[in-house]
């Protein structure tokens, strides 16, 4: 038998390509004959455009062209989609390609200059004179909800939304529980920052009539659509492929940015190709943010812990401009439901505008600021009742019982969120043993006895991943026995093709070396959703799983009747199809493809063999009725609920007396996404997520001035993690809960490692520390001024209990590591 | 503003003489990927920050992104593409990041390449922390180091045991 590959560590069938320089990113693509684009981009938050003199520049040598708003026409001068629509988002604006009159954020793009090189038409577009009257900036969320100052004049107190949903009533059971808190948590933005930033590349074949876009985005067909709308092209007339994508997490996902419609519009008006490649400092001022939200929680518990009502509301910063819907937000009100039921919850968010950056999904997508919000509200409930910070948790576990475990809201798709699988129990106890939670007082004492600060935290989660609609997947058995594999989405390093050759290679019985997946490519796929919310595994994974399975019963159907035996009694291995216990009787999988598809001219040796003298009934079809040629299916997978992922991470910090320095002593992770497909891409995965986590606990910050100024933009002064901010080691154990909305089992894997890192940072921080801290990231500065206002009596302290001085919780007793 | 006056550049690029007329300002690193095609070096942050664009400068690392191609006028220059063995199979490095899921997107990857081999040329035997301080000036956003730190350790496992140059 051929050795089954699901499930298996196997090496990536991208890497020989990518670490020997033959990856195809988008400036790589060949790009002979184009001339290049540079923008002109707004200096300022907010103002309003009164002309632009390009005088000076359009005498540059080598300048092709140069184009404002007022050169735009049709659907192209038209406000930039709306991608999702929300009937609560009440005042939706989007930008326009370029900006008409006004500007909502630095970094807006205002003229677009053509050149025959980047060099010069970068000399040009600093010769380019926008005259502008600048108007009063609205920054940070507190500033946005006073409302004073507007950001879009016709939209009254910066509100772009108001959102509620609930179940039960939060206030009444608040009101009659024996406990409640009222708490605020401020966390602050980040951004995605992968290490390719965006870039476009448009060739227009006049005599075709044929438009070939190269675009690093997460979602080929996306942009397809979105070209085609713009420019007024039949979708057929546009080809849209994603090549290697130098990273995404989240910003990718986000189109048409402007530079996608612009870049094709020029080069058709142009005849000939056009490229953009974002600069560092464009990604920076141009591209989205994500995470800032002020938090406000009343939560009402009992003497356990358990919690009765909840109630939370959320001021989210969604930027200048809402293109992405209320995606993000909408994704925090529910996922802070984490692994736990409360008896009642209420959630309000409201959506403001700022002029700054717009905010779109950034890896985890509000399911960052939803673990920050309940699980720093865990930690206090269980300060407030001297309990152990896990037991209160575990007090307000979803049980396996539980599941589907229906909340009655309403998820980011439109549809009910209700969780389909997990074991948070057993999650959180293999968590415990991992980080040995419950001998953790006994370090903190012995480190206290050597003048040292140590602190544990524990954060959990529940990630719905596997949103819908559907994913496809192509699978072709050429006649020389290789299979072509196509699949819609994009594909940005998290090893898609690697996993969709696992698992058709299980379904087809052929070497992985014989499978060749392409993604992102509207030629190969013309159907297709993107890469977001965790969802390519399980989308596209299941996809190609039903597709191979379409061609494994095709081919057995095909070599059963050229072998005269029944195909039940077949089997597929290592690329042959044979009789089960008698391997003698077989035939290659590439001569089933031969026969698949009826000749009537010989190519090659092979083909021979399906022309129309070499045999078959004369009465009977060559293609029987319902049947088409080729041994290849293409299969949708569509799903009406998500899946849900979970996970629980621990950290053990150590922070300097002194300097006030964080560093990570220890970090553990409990994961549960249902099946792996490959183990060691799903560990990649965390470990990269979980350095994102703490970069954005730690490190990374937009630090916007009150002007809307982003002073840090650039990689000197954002501080993204190297090697040395990370930890050393992530420790690392899974639980297997098959999700039970897949034929895989699977559940999705991509953002769950950033998910807690905020949440989890700030309870270990705070545990070392002995005072409450309510807003992060946090710098050492940051910490070094928290102790001192804590000394003067201005931040309360706060003390989290030793699990070992709770009778019920005993080391004796606890449940021991599961397997 | 008129066109810009063109330098010719020879240089010595994976074993192979190289020309190039290009103007004064043109960086090394968009020299190697459009003058000259070698497109295997990556630009992240075009300020010497990420490291992406690490190549060897006559074997030491540099950012191509900080030199102009005008100043590596006579020198050798090493790309991640000639790191590869002469039969055209995976040099050491390139190997052990293969083995260890060092990548993920692989944009930064050319970058810790170069930087591994020209440390490894150096230090055959790395500690884990001197793995650690050899490639903590290049930034990777999808791996969290984890791997690329055992893909070094291991580079010089490959080294050692074959007994080849990195």
């Amino acid at each position: 038998m051929t050795t089954r590959l699901f499930g298996e560590p196997v090496q990536r069938v991208e890497d020989p390509r990518l670490v020997s320089g033959r990856g195809r990113y988008l400036d790589d693509v060949d790009d002979t004959g184009a001339v290049h684009a540079a923008f002109v981009r707004s200096p300022h938050a907010h103002a309003r455009v009164r002309g632009i003199d390009v005088a000076e520049a359009i005498d540059v040598d080598g300048v092709v062209g140069i184009y404002t708003y007022d050169d735009l026409e049709g659907a192209a001068a038209e406000p930039l989609p709306l991608l999702i629509p929300h009937p609560d988002l009440a005042h939706p604006r989007t930008g326009y390609a370029l900006a008409r009159d006004l500007v909502h954020h630095v970094g807006e793009p205002v003229v677009m200059v053509v050149a025959t090189d980047r060099y010069v038409a970068e000399d040009a577009a600093e010769r380019v004179v926008v005259d502008y009257e600048v108007l009063p900036p609205v920054v940070g969320i507190e500033q946005a909800a006073r409302g004073e100052r507007l950001v879009h004049a016709d939209v009254p107190g910066n509100v772009a939304a108001v959102s509620t949903q609930s179940f039960g009533d939060a206030a009444a059971a608040i009101a009659a529980a024996p406990h409640t808190l009222d708490l605020h948590w401020d966390i602050e933005r980040s951004a995605s920052m992968p290490m390719e930033g965006k870039g476009v590349l448009a060739r227009w074949d006049a005599g075709e009539r044929r438009l070939t876009v190269f675009s690093s985005t997460q979602t080929s067909t996306g942009v397809r659509g979105a070209i085609a709308a713009k420019l007024g092209l039949p979708v057929t007339s546009v080809d849209v492929i994603a090549p290697d994508v130098g990273g995404g997490f989240g910003v990718k996902i986000m189109h048409p940015w402007p530079e996608e419609v612009l870049v094709p519009w020029v080069a058709v008006r142009l005849g000939r190709p056009v490229k953009w490649v974002e600069d560092r400092r464009e990604h920076f001022i141009s591209s989205a943010h994500e995470r800032g939200q002020l938090q406000t929680v009343k939560v009402g518990f009992d003497d356990a812990g358990r919690i009765l009502g909840l109630e939370v509301d959320l001021l989210h910063d969604n930027g200048a401009y809402t293109p992405y819907g209320l995606i993000v937000p909408i994704i925090t009100s529910t996922q802070i439901m984490g692994p736990y039921k409360p008896g009642a919850y209420r959630v309000t968010f409201t959506s403001l505008y700022t002029n700054t950056v717009i905010v779109t999904p950034y890896r985890g997508a509000g399911r960052p600021q939803a673990a920050y919000a309940i699980e720093r509200t865990m930690d206090r409930i269980a300060q407030h009742l001297g309990l152990d910070r896990t037991a209160v948790r575990e007090a307000n576990f979803v049980q396996v019982e539980d599941f589907p475990y229906d909340y009655g809201l309403t998820w980011q798709d439109g549809r009910p969120y209700e969780y389909d699988s997990g074991d948070f129990p057993a999650s959180m106890a293999k968590l415990k043993a991992l980080v040995d939670w419950d001998s953790f007082e006994q370090v903190r004492d012995e480190a206290r006895a050597q003048g040292r600060r140590v602190g544990i935290g524990v954060a959990c989660y529940v990630e719905g991943t596997g949103i819908g609609p559907y994913e496809g997947g192509h699978v072709t058995v050429e006649t020389s026995g290789k299979v072509k594999v196509a699949i819609g989405l994009s594909t940005q390093g998290q090893g898609h093709q690697t996993i969709c050759a696992q698992i058709v290679a299980d379904e087809l019985g052929v070497p992985l070396a014989d499978i060749e997946v392409t993604t992102g490519d509207t030629r190969r796929m013309g159907y297709a959703v993107g890469t977001f919310a965790s969802r390519a595994a399980v989308m596209s994974g299941n996809a190609v799983g039903l597709a191979a399975r379409t061609v494994r019963e095709k081919a057995l159907r095909i070599a059963g009747n050229a072998l005269e035996c029944d195909p039940g009694d077949l089997e597929l291995v290592n690329g042959v199809v044979r009789v089960k216990g008698d391997p003698s009787v077989s035939m290659a999988l590439g001569t089933v493809a031969v026969l698949a598809n009826p000749l009537r001219y010989a190519f090659d040796e092979a083909s021979k063999a399906a022309t129309q003298f070499t045999g078959g009934h004369v009465d009977d079809l060559p293609i029987a009725a319902g049947d088409e040629p080729g041994l290849e299916a293409s299969e949708f997978f569509a799903v009406s609920r998500s899946t849900f992922a979970n996970g629980m991470h621990a950290v053990v910090v150590e922070t300097d007396p002194e300097t006030a320095e964080v560093k990570i002593l220890r970090y553990c992770v409990v994961h549960d996404c249902g099946r792996l497909v490959n183990p060691m891409i799903v560990e990649g995965q965390i470990h990269g997520g979980v350095a994102q986590g703490v970069g954005g606990a730690l490190y990374e910050i937009m630090a916007y001035d009150e002007n809307g100024q982003l002073l840090n933009a650039s990689f000197m002064d954002f501080l993204m993690p190297y090697v040395t901010e990370v930890p050393d080691t992530i420790e690392i154990d899974h639980l297997e809960t098959p999700s039970t909305r897949n034929p895989l089992g699977i559940k999705g894997a991509g953002e769950a490692g950033t998910i807690p890192g905020s949440a989890l940072l700030a309870s270990a921080i705070e545990d070392a520390e002995g005072f409450a801290i309510t807003r992060m990231p946090i710098s050492p500065s940051e910490l070094f001024h928290l102790r001192q206002r804590h000394a003067a009596g201005e931040i309360p302290a706060v003390a989290n209990q030793a699990p070992a001085a709770k009778p019920m919780r005993k080391r004796t007793t606890r449940k021991g590591p599961t397997s | 503003m008129t066109a810009e006056e063109l330098h010719d550049v020879s240089l010595v690029v994976n074993g192979v003489l190289r020309t190039a007329q290009v103007p004064a300002r043109r960086l090394l690193s968009d020299v190697l990927r459009h003058d000259l095609g070698l497109t295997g070096t990556h630009v992240g942050c075009e300020h010497g920050v990420c490291g992406a664009c690490t190549v060897l400068l006559d074997g030491r690392p540099v950012r191509s992104c900080l030199m102009l191609g005008v100043s590596a006028d006579g020198h050798e220059v090493t790309t991640v593409e000639g790191l590869t063995r002469p039969d055209g199979s995976l040099g050491p490095v390139q190997q052990a990041f293969v083995e260890c899921h060092g990548l993920q997107c692989g944009f930064c990857t050319p970058g810790f390449v170069t930087t591994a081999t020209a440390f490894l040329r150096e230090n055959a035997q790395p500690t884990r922390d001197e793995a650690v301080q050899a490639i903590s000036g290049n930034l990777c956003r999808c791996t969290g180091y984890q791997n690329i730190v055992r893909s070094v350790l291991r580079a010089a496992e490959i080294v050692r045991d074959q007994g080849v140059q990195p």
